[in-house]
């Protein structure tokens, strides 16, 4: 399969009232009380652990799930194990209309997919995007598409650096090709 | 097209285009770790790269200000771990009787204007009141920087925030500083640069540029800069991503209420709410004009029976400033209690924690729960903090 095309089940991480639920943060997402892990084969079963209506998510979801989450995703402390928890799940990627500076970077840098989607709020607004579409991108293009439904996302294609050190695998694997 | 603050010091720091929006490759002046974050750098350069040195020992800092000397043996471990590695390849180590390392690398002219700065802290982005681009990043990032002196960075937009009007002199640096943790919230200026103009900012002192650069972090802010009077200016005709304006004439004392910095008042909103405790020090009140303004109301007074008074200067050079100028006297015979440099009162510092059901009023950054302690904490500039104190309740210096 081409490397650069992501495809699975969109969750859309919605509150009670039904809004997509911006600034997560990374308590919400692996809480400080299980920062002594250090295996990120354990970190999974406590992703999203501490965020109301999610903390099942370990148990519902699926390898290649396509988290789609409001602005300022990660926001909070710097700890790696947010970013780990999920790929220890296998999630295919994050998608959100911003993302902690910090949050952003240590996704880059162990080569976990992370994009920006923008026209979110409308398109959950007319019933879009719904939990359990399928949904394709290209990291590389940008272009994307709800399998499910038709009709096309508008996603932030993967800068040159972004990219790259995602192919190599992290920052490190990255670094020992830099020029 | 006219490049901002931050474009045009990526800009010398990297061969890409370094426009806003755009991701590059900088090239990095000063690399840090300090004793949080360090350690795990030290673990993270050495899986990767085993015995081989970083790019450049002399760009390569450890900072020691968390807690010091360790007053936990994981601090000790910490520090004994980053030590060893400094001495295997040369790196220098500003350690424990230093004080707060952003302040140290100031003061000792490793972050210059123009400069880039990156290091294991998320208060790094202190160092634009100097102009010089600083950033926090995780210990992966900083690792890495050790190894090849460079990392990539997502430029970012500035918003102008002008400032009009002149301070009154019952107004503090922090006081406009919180004024704004008000105002700007954590949206205005988050994940972009903040350049700061008017009077109100072009009369600060260095002392008050850092205070109010050292609570972008609150603000959700990447970094900000005051270009008034300052080395480093945008071109005419940079482009900005907001522009925002408020007049600060006649701005009262400001108080942030727990849990939040960006909770704001104004003193007469809370003024009377019993207090425990003070501190006066961190990264963002802790210099010696800080002290000395704390000094002016504590002179002749003492701190009220039953509340204590912490004081933590930020660095060994302004301990030895206060010594100098009579301050440290002033403030031992009003009854504080004065520690050795560092950040002391954060975290798990040196000068100890608040208990559950203590109340602090502090001239730190953030009063969130568990950063000082177990205790609420309402954050202030010195001079509430220090009326507050002798007065056993919030006040400011006029209740007196
Ligand atoms: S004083 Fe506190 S906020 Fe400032 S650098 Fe030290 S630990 Fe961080």
């Amino acid at each position: 399969m081409d490397e650069n095309i992501r495809q699975g089940r969109a969750v859309v991480l919605l509150d009670k009232q039904g809004e997509i639920i911006e600034d997560i943060d990374t308590d919400q997402i692996f809480h400080n009380a299980h920062l002594h892990i250090t295996d990120i084969a354990q970190m999974g079963s406590y992703a999203l652990g501490n965020l109301e209506g999610w903390k099942d998510f370990p148990k519902t979801g699926r390898e290649g799930d396509i988290l789609i989450a409001g602005r300022n995703f990660g926001a909070g402390s710097s700890r790696q194990q947010a970013v780990d928890c999920f790929a220890a799940l296998k999630v295919g990627a994050i998608l959100a209309p911003s993302f902690s500076a910090i949050y952003f970077r240590n996704a880059v840098n162990s080569g976990f997919p992370v994009l920006k989607i923008h026209g979110l709020e409308t398109m959950i607004a007319g019933a879009g995007i719904v939990t359990g579409d399928v949904i394709r991108f290209d990291v590389r293009s940008g272009r994307a598409e709800n399998v499910t439904r038709g009709g096309a996302l508008k996603i932030e294609p993967m800068s040159p650096v972004q990219y790259d050190i995602f192919l190599a695998g992290d920052l490190f694997k990255y670094g020992k090709n830099m020029k | 097209m006219g490049r901002t603050i931050i474009e045009k010091i990526i800009q010398a720091h990297s061969r890409d285009d370094a426009a806003a929006g755009r991701i590059v490759w900088m090239d990095l002046d000063v690399r840090s770790a300090r004793d949080f974050g360090g350690p795990n750098v030290v673990k993270n350069f050495e899986r990767e790269y085993g015995g081989s040195p970083p790019a450049d020992a002399a760009k390569t800092v450890f900072t020691f200000d968390l807690c010091a000397p360790a007053c936990s043996l994981k601090y000790a471990d910490n520090q004994q771990a980053c030590r060893d590695f400094a001495r295997k390849h040369g790196i220098q180590v500003f350690d424990v009787d230093r004080g707060v390392g952003t302040h140290v690398m100031i003061e000792e002219g490793l972050a210059r204007p123009n400069g880039t700065v990156v290091g294991t802290d998320s208060h790094m982005n202190i160092l634009g009141a100097v102009g010089c681009f600083g950033q926090g990043m995780g210990d992966v990032d900083v690792a890495f920087a050790f190894k090849t002196g460079r990392t990539w960075f997502e430029v970012p937009e500035s918003v102008k925030v002008v400032l009009k009007g002149r301070l009154s002199p019952a107004a503090e640096a922090k006081d406009l500083t919180l004024f704004l943790c008000r105002e700007l919230g954590t949206k205005r200026i988050a994940l972009h640069s903040a350049e700061f103009y008017g009077e109100a900012v072009r009369d600060l002192a260095l002392s008050g540029r850092i205070t109010l650069c050292s609570m972008i972090t609150e603000m959700a802010g990447i970094i900000g800069f005051i270009p008034e009077n300052g080395p480093v200016v945008a071109d005419a005709d940079a482009s900005y991503a907001g522009l925002v304006e408020f007049d600060v004439s006649g701005l009262p004392p400001q108080v942030a209420v727990p849990p939040s910095p960006n909770a704001v008042r104004p003193l007469a909103d809370v003024r009377g709410t019993r207090i425990d405790s003070g501190f006066i020090g961190s990264c963002t009140n802790g210099r010696t004009e800080d002290f000395a303004r704390a000094a002016e109301i504590l002179k002749g007074r003492k701190v009220k029976k039953g509340v204590m008074l912490k004081i933590v200067p930020a660095t060994r050079r302004v301990y030895e400033e206060m010594l100098k100028r009579g301050v440290l006297e002033t403030l031992f015979r009003s009854g504080a209690i004065i520690v050795n440099p560092g950040c002391g009162g954060c975290a798990e510092g040196h000068v100890g924690l608040t208990g559950k059901g203590e109340v602090q009023i502090s001239t730190g950054n953030r009063n969130f729960p568990g950063k000082q302690g177990q205790g609420q904490t309402y954050l202030a500039g010195p001079a509430v903090v220090a009326a507050s104190c002798v007065a056993g309740e919030i006040a400011g210096p006029e209740d007196l």
